[in-house]
């Protein structure tokens, strides 16, 4: 039990770092433009295949760099060229573009690397267990995802509060006029902070892609979980991200580590009843629930606090 | 009030005319849609027409919140999955009961399902409008249909559940077996839905759903909740969802999980944007655009989705007003006689748009069957994909047909702005 409690603890706040590079970005995009990028984990995606297919031609190392560049480029252009574009329609047809640039990118990625998952490896410097608790091995590649994770969450948070860049992009987050009036090109500096976003989820792609799978639709099957991060932690809070990151990431890790059900926790039920939707809820264990789990929580919390765990705009 | 007073004086003139050809063009709806089948009476086609009608209708129904209230919603298809699911239940318990039900009833328990869950979620859902909801209304949906896949008994599992609408009483000596009989039981749902969704817009709570997308803090001024207001439109929307899924479930003679899922409720979203959410018959035409396109292109090629992406980001980008927008933009052109004007200029914006389209298409083929190496046929011309010949020529295509569509495309803005000049001058164009 308690090597179940201590592993599941680790991948647990291992998958809640990765969520917050993602969750990070997508908050700090929206509470700055008012847009919600439903591409962003797309762009996650798009950091794992370029990672993919960079390994394979350059290296790892290399491709660690390299992907979220390329990846932080195409958000530029997609802020440049698409929502600056789309932005006097109004953010419905903000969100709408970003809707379909998702469903494009997911199309244009199984075009070409197929739908089926492809063979993203560890590199082999990090190819070895790093410890091992309870006649568990502890892989290194996954500490090394912690430390990429801390490190740029560190550095974000320095940069965020502790430069005069930061200082600007606080201040752009709720008076962009202001900062347009004291000399600052705000539309440039929305156009960084997209290619930032970007660059972060692709830099989560490339390191979770050999650990998790790479596929055509990890974009579809984290996206909403992502939504369901920053909507849970308060929109525009990164406090609020950053903790509910961190609970969707326990709770789901853990979930799907347990195997309890109601049927094994108070005895199965009167077989002559036959099947019904109560032996249904009976009989399904804690795993087959996990990928409810954060929509449970999101309705929980819709009736509960609207507003969300750290948010201030009802 | 002052608005009634100034209105008053011009309607009585244009209600005249205007009832007759209102009545008009639903009468020739109508009308198409039983002839229909006489001309067209291959199977295949037959089916085509059914998915059409029934795609309608659940387009309709999505603009009773996007286009009429302002509610963007990616969870749709869970109103449409589970009013299929409801629609199979009753069916099978018509027939293992013995009730006196006739399959033409089974829409409407549909559409209660629908109903019932948009009654139970509405309220906490549309608490809050834009995109709030917009996130929210895609973690409902993800969590209904992983949910169907744990309630066994009543979702089935992956296979989904099965009925036999034959087994239903019979209605005027009809078996529903034919899919002849099956397109008019949809259309005359089509039909009905149709009339019910207009006739919505007119009520006062879908005049005061219109207040409620453009303006909220006003209508809390006058005296409405907005809360309230969206909570209606919903269950609305949520029943007419739900009236469409009972008629697949008629149609297909199965209920799935796949119904209920994040692709359905992208595919109404596309067909009623692309539409065009401003007018009522704007989601009509962007259904059956996207179904024949997908029933179309599926044969065709492997990158179907693709193209709908692109027509999506295009409309996004360019014509926020779907293709109801671009049509109805015409209107007070002809009025004035202007519109002569601006013709030529799309004769010669053609060619090289379609050369553009042709290079898109190209490469993206390209790109798609690089591996696989099978041919391309682009209108009777059949192209290699692993060849630098087709590589050159489609990169010829995208970027000397857009250089050149970019030239004609701006002449067409500067014709079109002389022409709403002068309707404007004419005083046609507010």
């Amino acid at each position: 039990m308690l090597e179940l409690i201590v592993i599941s603890t680790l991948n647990g706040v291992l998958f809640g770092m990765l969520l917050f590079l993602l969750s990070s970005g997508l908050t700090v995009i929206f509470s700055m433009m008012g847009v919600l990028n439903f591409a962003h984990a797309s762009f996650y995606m798009l950091g794992a295949f370029f990672g993919f297919q960079l390994t394979k031609w350059i290296g790892f190392w290399p491709a660690l760099v390299l992907a979220p560049l390329l990846v932080g480029a195409i958000g530029m252009a997609v802020e440049r060229y698409g929502l600056r574009n789309t932005h006097k329609h109004g953010h419905v047809a903000e969100l709408l573009l970003t809707f379909g640039l998702a469903f494009a990118i997911e199309e244009i990625v199984s075009m070409i690397w197929g739908k089926s998952p492809l063979d993203y490896r560890v590199p082999a410097l990090l190819d070895f267990p790093a410890f091992t608790i309870f006649s568990t091995n502890y892989p290194a590649y996954k500490i090394f995802m912690l430390a990429v994770s801390v490190i740029i969450f560190v550095v974000l948070l320095i940069v965020l509060k502790r430069t005069r860049v930061g200082l600007i992009v606080q201040a752009a987050l709720t008076h962009p006029h202001m900062v347009g009036h004291l000399g600052h090109n705000v539309g440039r500096v929305f156009m960084a902070v997209f290619g930032v976003g970007s660059a972060l989820a692709a830099l989560a792609g490339v390191i979770a892609g050999p650990a998790l799978v790479t596929q055509s639709d990890m974009a579809a099957s984290l996206g909403p979980i992502l939504f369901v991060v920053i909507v849970f932690g308060g929109l525009g809070s990164l406090p609020g991200a950053f903790i509910a990151s961190l609970v969707i990431g326990l709770v789901q890790t853990f979930a799907v580590a347990l195997d309890g059900s109601l049927a094994s926790a108070f005895g199965p039920l009167d077989p002559s009843a036959g099947p019904s939707v109560l032996t249904d809820i009976w009989n399904v264990t804690i795993a087959q629930v996990a990928p409810i789990v954060p929509y449970l929580l999101l309705v929980i919390i819709l009736i509960v606090r609207p507003m969300g765990l750290m948010g201030t705009r009802e | 009030m002052s608005t009634a007073m100034t209105s008053t004086s011009k309607v009585p003139a244009e209600a005249a005319g205007g009832s007759l050809r209102f009545y008009g063009v639903w009468l020739i709806g109508i009308i198409v849609l039983i002839v229909l089948p006489m001309i067209f009476s291959s199977g295949g086609l037959l089916t085509s027409f059914s998915l059409i009608g029934i795609a309608i209708v659940f387009a309709l129904s999505y603009n009773i919140l996007l286009g009429q209230t302002g509610l963007l919603s990616f969870g749709h298809a869970v109103h449409y999955g589970l009013g299929g699911f409801a629609a199979c239940h009753m069916m099978n318990a018509v027939v293992s009961h013995g009730w006196p039900i006739p399959l033409p009833f089974i829409p409407l328990f549909g559409g209660i399902g629908g109903l019932v869950f948009a009654m139970i979620i509405g309220w906490v859902m549309t608490k809050r409008a834009g995109t709030v909801f917009a996130m929210i209304s895609l973690g409902i949906g993800e969590l209904v249909a992983s949910s169907s896949l744990i309630l066994r008994s009543v979702f089935g599992g992956e296979s989904g559940i099965t009925t036999d609408r034959t087994a239903l009483p019979k209605l005027l000596g009809w078996s529903f077996g034919p899919q002849l009989q099956v397109y008019y039981l949809i259309a005359f749902w089509l039909v009905l839905s149709a009339i019910a969704m207009y006739a919505l817009t007119r009520t006062p709570l879908g005049r005061i759903s219109n207040a409620v997308r453009d303006n909220p803090e006003r209508v809390q001024f006058i005296g409405y909740d907005p809360h309230v207001v969206r909570y209606i439109a919903y269950c609305f929307a949520g029943f007419f969802a739900g009236v469409a899924g009972g008629l697949t479930a008629i149609n297909f003679e199965i209920a799935n999980s796949a119904l209920l899922g994040a692709i359905q409720s992208g595919l109404v979203l596309f067909s009623t944007f692309i539409g065009g959410t401003a007018f009522f018959f704007g989601p009509i035409l962007g259904a059956i655009l996207v179904t024949y396109l997908q029933l179309g292109l599926t044969n065709l090629t492997t990158a179907w989705q693709l193209y709908f992406g692109i027509i999506f980001i295009g409309i996004v980008m360019y014509a926020p007003g779907g293709i109801a927008g671009l049509l109805m933009m015409h209107r007070p052109l002809i009025r004035a006689g202007t519109l002569w004007t601006v013709i030529p200029s799309y004769f010669v914006a053609i060619v090289p748009t379609i050369a553009l389209a042709c290079g898109v298409i190209l490469a993206i083929e390209t790109v798609a069957r690089f591996s696989g190496g099978d041919a391309i046929n682009l209108f009777g011309i059949a192209f290699n994909p692993t060849s630098p010949v087709t590589w050159i020529a489609a990169a010829v295509l995208v970027v000397g047909g857009a250089f050149v569509a970019r030239l004609t495309w701006r002449r067409i803005a500067e014709a079109w702005d002389r022409a709403a000049t002068v309707a404007r001058d004419r005083g046609y164009l507010a």
